[in-house]
């Protein structure tokens, strides 16, 4: 399906460009989360076969001739994975955030300048 | 000014680097080779009818282990980073709907938490899904009750006894079946095709998954939304 | 009829995306945030992929969103501008 996979680029460019111009943490947060859901509708667009259906063998499938029926499992398989990740990456992510926060009492990046050069 | 610039700049040349992708794009018609003996492995070898289970279970089974693992790690940064100080009584009590509610579908949703991964094998969902679902029923009790404090104990049991045992079933892989079978759920009987009790070790190893993924991600909720 | 339906809902995602982005009020904008990835849901199960849209409705609309609120509780301020 050629559509989702330009909407999928589409919000993976978005994200990036936001995670690039926002100053305010929890918007760099948002914007991650974005370029996730961005590459998960590429990955599982690309195992998409029109006309086909999904990856459950019940009585409505033809057993004998499963393969030529049903679209691609594991692009399914690797998204399903790593939305899970992501949700961790991200819990993870805010905690630092919680930290700044009280370390600085600002939400601004401008703010910690320990590390730029 | 000139940083907006950059990023424009790096935008589009990422715009340009996607649209040779996107045009010379060609659509499969069918199955690759791959794919195809995945579905037909999952119809013959290993009696399950969802083969997307079939493949993070067994086939990529590795891959799930590392998976859970990094979780593990995670889980393990949050609760660093958000170590408890003291405990802080909160006055503002939920609203009495809230409350009465939650004590009403927490059962309920644990329920199907239980059921969507243990059919893991047979309809959509499995481990991921259901554990998922079982944490939003311990959010539901967070958000009735601001100063709940959960019993870690039985937590960090769950956790360990799902990891472990996961570990083990596929260390008997090794044990019964010879060297090249590292968690190969055919230690157990197959079955009948599209029965509950079927598909030999992959409910099994699908619950467990389910447990820890429930026990680490309520550690996570907990730790973010406790007081 | 399938490109139909994943055309008007990417529209709204993308109008989500852009709204995620640039609003001010961060409550806003994790609503937005979670709007987009219920509508991807949607989009997974006209693509045939039940599992990812089950785990996408249930963690990326719920939990996720839920983690950024929690997140903006413990912050203690609503409104932050940039």
């Amino acid at each position: 399906m050629i559509f989702s996979l330009i909407l999928g680029f589409l919000l993976l460019i978005i994200g990036l460009y936001g995670m690039l111009t926002q100053k305010n943490l929890i918007k760099i947060v948002i914007g991650f989360s974005i370029v996730d859901t961005g590459t998960h509708i590429i990955i599982v667009s690309i195992g998409y076969l029109s006309g086909k259906t999904a990856p459950i063998l019940d009585s409505t499938v033809d057993l004998a001739n499963a393969a030529k029926q049903v679209v691609d499992p594991i692009p399914s398989a690797l998204v399903l994975t790593a939305i899970v990740i992501g949700l961790a990456v991200t819990a993870l992510m805010l905690s630092f955030v919680i930290k700044l926060y009280q370390k600085n009492k600002s939400l601004s990046i401008d703010d910690y300048q320990e590390l730029k050069w | 000014m000139i940083k907006r610039i950059f990023i424009l700049l790096a935008l589009v040349g990422l715009v340009l680097m996607f649209i040779p992708f996107l045009r010379d794009f060609d659509f499969h018609k069918e199955l690759s080779k791959l794919s195809s003996q995945y579905v037909e492995g999952s119809i013959n070898d290993l009696n399950t009818q969802n083969v997307v289970t079939s493949v993070i279970v067994t086939y990529r089974g590795l891959d799930t282990l590392g998976e859970v693992t990094v979780l593990f790690l995670t889980t393990a940064g949050v609760g660093f980073l958000l170590r408890k100080k003291k405990a802080s009584l909160k006055t503002r009590r939920s609203s009495e709907l809230l409350q009465t509610a939650s004590q009403f579908l927490f059962v309920l949703i644990i329920l199907t938490g239980i059921f969507i991964f243990t059919h893991g094998h047979l309809t959509p969902g499995g481990g991921f899904q259901g554990g998922v679902l079982i944490t939003t029923a311990f959010l539901l009790l967070i958000l009735a009750d601001v100063n709940l404090k959960f019993n870690y104990s039985i937590l960090h049991f769950v956790e360990s006894f799902s990891g472990v045992f996961y570990v083990m079933i596929g260390l008997f892989g090794f044990l019964i079946l010879g060297m090249n079978s590292f968690l190969d759920p055919t230690i157990l009987p197959l079955g009948n095709y599209g029965k509950l009790l079927s598909a030999g070790a992959i409910p099994v190893i699908y619950s467990l998954i389910g447990l820890k993924v429930g026990s680490e991600l309520t550690t996570i909720i907990d730790k973010m939304g406790g007081e | 009829m399938i490109s139909i339906i994943i055309i008007v809902f990417g529209i709204i995602m993308i109008i989500a995306a852009f709204l995620a982005i640039h609003l001010k009020n961060l409550l806003s904008a994790i609503i937005s945030a979670g709007v987009i990835s219920l509508l991807a849901s949607v989009i997974y199960l006209l693509l045939a992929a039940p599992d990812v849209a089950m785990t996408e409705a249930a963690i990326g609309s719920g939990l996720t969103t839920i983690i950024f609120i929690f997140t903006l509780k413990k912050i203690k301020k609503g409104d932050l501008d940039d």
